[in-house]
Parts: C-alpha cells; structure tokens; sequence
C-alpha cells in the first residue's frame, strides 16, 4: 500500500487540529508500506506529528503544466506596480501577511497597488484589516476569479507574494513565474525547495516580505533577473520528471513485495 | 388645544451596481439603473402612489384639518421623475390643498454637515431649489439627514436662515423631560426644535404588525387613547418614513385602515389637532434649551451615528469620498459632481454597518449587499474609479 500526501491537518489549521481528521490520517500513514510526499517540508511533519519512520517516507517534487506565456502587460490602469496574493483566502494562505507587508510597503511609496484575490473564511477579517490601516486607496478585493480574469490580473502583476502559513507544495508561484512573473515565497512551503530565482522569507517576516516587494517593485535590474531565471527554471520542473521518479519507486515496490 | 405633528421622510438612493475590480478605470456607469428603477415603481405602486391617495382624500373630508409634513430628499425626487413621474404629481396635488408642508433637507441625503459646512450648505441651497421647482413651495423648516441633530449642526443650520428644526427626542438628551413640548438650542435659544416622540413614532412605523407586542394589534381607537393619556402635553411629534405605509408594513397588516381612521378619531374623540412643524412652532412656547454636544440621530437604540460611522470601513470610506472633493470641485465635470455626490447618500455607509445585533432586522431590510464588507469593497471600487477620472484633469 502507498499513501500519497499532498497536505495534512496541521497545514490547514496550524497546532488546533481536528483530532478525528489527524487520527484517521495517522492510520492511513501507519498501515501504508511507503509514504510519497510532495516536498522535504510536508516529509518533514508525516515523520515528526505522525511519527512515521523516515525510512519509509520519500519526497517527489510536483511538477508544473507548461504555461501558455501570457503577454506581460506594462502598463496598467493604476500606472503602479501591482502585487498580487492569489488563492484561497484562508489561515493556511497567510493572508494577513499580505496585508500587513502591504501597509510597510505603502508607508514608505505609495506607488504600489495590491490585489487580492480569492475568496474563503478570512476575507472579511482582510476587508476591515484594510479599512482600518487606511490603505483601501491602494488595496484592491477581487473575489474569486474566472479563468480570463485570472490571467490578466496575472498579465498585469509585477509582483507575486505567497505568504502561506504552511504549504505542502504550493503550485501556483510556479504557475505565476511561467508567466514571467516574480515570486516573493513562504519558506514554510514545498515549492521552496525547489526554487531558487524566488525571494523566499518567512511567512511571519512582515519586514523581509515588505523589502522583498518593494525592491522588486522598484529595481528593474531585480525584477527582470527573476522573470528571466525565474521562467527557465519553472519550465524545467516538468511533470514527467516527477512521473519518471514515481515510476521507478513503484517498480522498486513491486520488485521487493513478495508475490501471492 | 394640542396637535399632532406628522413628518414623513419620503428618500431613495440611487444604489451602486455590482462594481468589480476590473471595470475600475473601464466602467464610468456606477449606478444599478435598473434595480434603481424597479425598486422605484415597486414602492410607488406599494406606498407612494396609494398612500398620497389617502392622504389627499383625508384633506378633502376632513376640510383641511388633517395636516402632514414631508421631507422629500432630491434623490428621490430625481428617480420619481426617471421612472414614476405620476409620483411627483401626486405630489404637486397634495402641494396645493395648502394643508402639506414641505421641508429642507439636503438633496442628496448625505451626512455633509458633519464634516463639510460648505458641501452641506450647498446640498440644502440645491434642494430648496428643487423643492420650489417642483411644487411652487418656499420650505421654511429644517430637517437634517437621518434627523441628525448637534449644537454645532444647529450653528450652520441657522446660518442658513431657519428658525425651526427637527430632531430625535434622544433620552440621552432628554433625560427627564418630555419630547412633547418645543425646545430650543442650547445655548442660543434661537432655533425651535421639534423632537421626535419616539415611543408613539415607533409603535406606528416599527411595531404596528408585531405580533409579540403587547400593543398589538394597533387600532386608531387605542392609538387615541394613549394620547389622551399623555399629561399635558403640547404636541406629539410623530416622525417617520414614509415607507411605513404599505412597504416596511404591508398593506395587508392594515397600516391603510389605520392611517384612513386616525384623523377622524383624533378629531371627534380627542382634544387634539393636526399641525404642521411650523404651525406647531408658531403655535406653541419654547419650554426649555436642548443641547446635544455630540450628533445624535433617529437611529437604533443608541440614537447616534453608529450605523454610519461606526466601524473602519465606514469611517475609512467616509474620509476617503470626501478628500476627493478638491479635485472634483477643481475638475469642474459635472458628472464626476453629480457620482461624487450621490455617494454621500447615507445609504451607502448604512450597507456597512456590522452591528447585526439589536438592530439587525432593520438593517438587513434596507440592503441589497449579502454583507457589508462586500458593500464597502464595491464602494471602494467605485472610489478608485472616480479618483482615477480625476487624475486625468491635472
């Protein structure tokens, strides 16, 4: 039997847990022979919070569908740089990060426009976060997006920031660096594993998250290195490597099973 | 002798359609014309229309002793002309049996004078204007939006000419006294106020089809029996939306009835008559000063501005739409004007009121929105938008 893991309990509610969602995760992992992760960090909690030996539990990387390259758009209707939070606006996503970085980057230039967009159980604590800061003039709420509107916004961002709490892997900086977009990461995630043109801080790091998106925005030199770089290495973090890894792990299994 | 005083406040806001992120800087049309126009007809058809029926019929039979008031606010009388013109002749009929007055507010509804004495005085200046167009009519008496009251109001209020003004009877600002006399402002003394009875207000517009009540139901004969109750009094200030009639009380609960028997009753079983705000004024003495040092207003039990000022969003929204005024008054685009202005509406800051406790029934009854922070995000939107038109002019 091998159980893959693509998330767990604690990546979606931190240290409060539901006690019978982790319990009948923990018999999945126990009665599993090997257990596939998608990055070292969700490896990391499968051996420590489910205590699985590390012996049975290996790391494939996911990999990322080629992107049919949106065209960058230069100029939008703010005549600012914007910097997009996409996803689901919930505790795991860090979303008050955002907002928070948002504010330090707006005290010091207000030359920034920041877009959020998804929906999920956070958004009203978001909208009154940024009503209160008095930040409402550079901060913008989308709701959750159509597939076209998802692209332009993506066609006009500068500046992708995923300030997750805890993320498993985390597939859409990737998708929004194959756009030729820059990526400021959570180092609590698996995708930061396997980058290196993104900016990686810790989620909590308001002031390294802050710098990171206002030197993007503002040094062009920065922000053109990591589009570039940043596009070549997504591209090379193709789903068939990942298929390939997988496939010999499986063959690795079949071979040691004895047959019935 | 003593009166009854009727005021009805007869308002509708031009409301925001659903303003996405992407028509900022796209879309210039703000407004949900259609809904604007629905909702329009519907209440003509349900309050406006059936209810100036009556009311003239009443005139007619009771040879001119029953007497009401009005406070139109321009918006509405704008959307009347858009999609319900019959309303406004309605209107002009009960105008010239010369037992309805008319009062000044400003014309766009807005919460101007508490941040803008200019603004403010310009929006009243604009509906008296409207008001003498519309129906040959001088106002002389003062009400403020959402009968917003305070001693400093008051100071503008009277710059402007009036001597009469209504507000709430606030028990915070009461304390032991009894809205059914004329008062005064404090310190001055010289502005008559009207305030609210809200006890009696509240049982027609709020409690009358309430089942739990122990009040319940309410006919005209008990009606007249509590006011014969009352000790001494001068005048009992009934304030109220016009709405009551027939919309936020259907005409099934009997609200017509009610209404078509009250002036016969009050007049043949009581010692009272109808007054109009500046027949009572002139009528009755000023029997004490009021002061109210901070706004009070006719709404929710706090009788404050906490259902339009009272959270981040709304006051975040509030001082963002007026810092743009600069620039519109600069720009000189009439359109850009007129938006501006018709997001003063008090509605729009009422949409973002998170306080669904004790007042929440009545707050989710005026709203489109399914929460107010998604008002605020459209609202803001909107914002963004017109600060974007702007930036095009310098």
């Amino acid at each position: 039997m091998i159980v893959h893991v693509h998330a767990t309990e604690y990546d979606r509610s931190g240290e409060n847990i539901n006690r019978q969602v982790y319990e009948l995760e923990r018999q999945g992992m126990e009665a599993a022979d090997v257990i596939v992760c998608v990055s070292e960090f969700t490896r990391k909690t499968v051996i420590t919070k489910y205590n699985q030996p590390s012996s049975k539990v290996v790391c494939i990387h996911n990999g990322v569908e080629p992107q049919n390259c949106n065209k960058r758009t230069e100029n939008n209707i703010f005549g600012k740089t914007i910097v997009s939070f996409i996803g689901r606006v919930t505790y795991q996503k860090g979303p008050d990060y955002f907002v928070e970085a948002a504010a330090k980057v707006l005290e010091k230039d207000r030359n920034f426009v920041f877009v959020m967009a998804g929906d999920g159980d956070m958004l009203d604590k978001m909208t009154a976060l940024v009503a209160k800061k008095r930040i409402s003039e550079n901060f913008f709420f989308t709701g959750f997006l159509k597939p076209d509107e998802l692209k332009q916004l993506l066609a006009e961002t500068s500046v992708f920031v995923m300030p997750s709490v805890s993320e498993p892997f985390g597939i859409a900086p990737l998708e929004a660096m194959s756009s030729g977009v820059a990526a400021v990461i959570s180092r609590q995630s698996g995708v930061s594993e396997v980058l290196t043109h993104a900016i990686k801080v810790d989620f909590w790091d308001i002031d390294a998250m802050s710098d990171a998106i206002y030197s993007i925005g503002r040094h062009k030199a920065l922000s053109d290195m990591l589009c570039e770089k940043g596009k070549a290495e997504v591209a090379a973090l193709t789903w068939d490597k990942a298929a390939d890894k997988l496939s010999e792990l499986y063959n690795q299994i079949a071979n040691k099973t004895p047959q019935i | 002798m003593k009166s009854i005083c009727f005021y009805f406040q007869v308002h509708q806001p031009f409301r925001l359609r659903a303003y996405k992120f992407f028509d900022i800087g796209r879309q210039h049309n703000y407004f949900d014309d259609l809904q604007n126009d629905w909702i329009c007809k519907r209440v003509a058809q349900k309050c406006y229309l059936p209810t100036n029926k009556l009311i003239l019929r009443l005139i007619e039979r009771t040879e001119g002793r029953f007497k009401v008031a009005y406070s139109i606010s321009g918006t509405a009388l704008e959307q009347f002309s858009l999609y319900a013109p019959e309303v406004i002749e309605s209107f002009q009929a009960l105008a010239q049996t010369g037992c309805v007055e008319f009062l000044n507010e400003t014309y766009y509804h807005s919460l101007a004078s508490l941040i803008d004495k200019d603004e403010f005085i310009s929006q009243v200046d604009m509906h008296r204007k409207k008001i003498a167009e519309l129906f040959d009519y001088q106002p002389k008496v003062f009400r403020n939006t959402e009968l917003i009251y305070s001693d400093e109001i008051a100071k503008s209020v009277k710059q402007m000419g009036f001597k009469v003004q209504l507000a709430e009877g606030a028990k915070h600002v009461l304390a032991w006294r009894s809205p059914n006399y004329v008062y005064a402002n404090y310190p001055d003394g010289d502005l008559t106020l009207l305030l609210k009875n809200f006890q009696l207000s509240d049982d027609i517009a709020f409690r009358f089809s309430q089942h739990s009540w122990q009040g319940f139901p309410l006919t005209s004969e008990k009606f007249v029996s509590w006011l014969s109750q009352i000790e001494n009094p001068d005048c009992i200030n009934l304030f109220m939306d016009y709405e009551t009639f027939g919309e936020h009380q259907w005409q099934q609960t009997g609200i017509f009835d009610f209404l078509e028997h009250l002036p016969f009753e009050v007049l043949n079983r009581s010692d009272f008559d109808f007054a109009t705000p500046s027949e009572v004024a002139e009528r009755y003495p000023v029997r004490d000063k009021v002061s109210s040092v901070s706004p009070m207003s006719w709404a929710d039990e706090e009788r404050d501005l906490t259902a339009w000022l009272g959270n981040d969003l709304q006051n975040d929204s509030f001082a963002q739409l007026y810092s743009l005024k600069e620039a519109v008054m600069k720009s000189g685009d009439e359109n850009i004007l007129n938006a501006w202005r018709r997001l003063q509406t008090s509605d729009n800051f009422y949409y973002m009121c998170t306080k669904w406790f004790s007042d929440g029934d009545v707050h989710k009854y005026f709203n489109h929105y399914d929460s107010p922070y998604k008002a605020y995000i459209n609202y803001m939107n909107v914002l963004s938008d017109l600060r974007l038109q702007l930036k095009e002019y310098f």
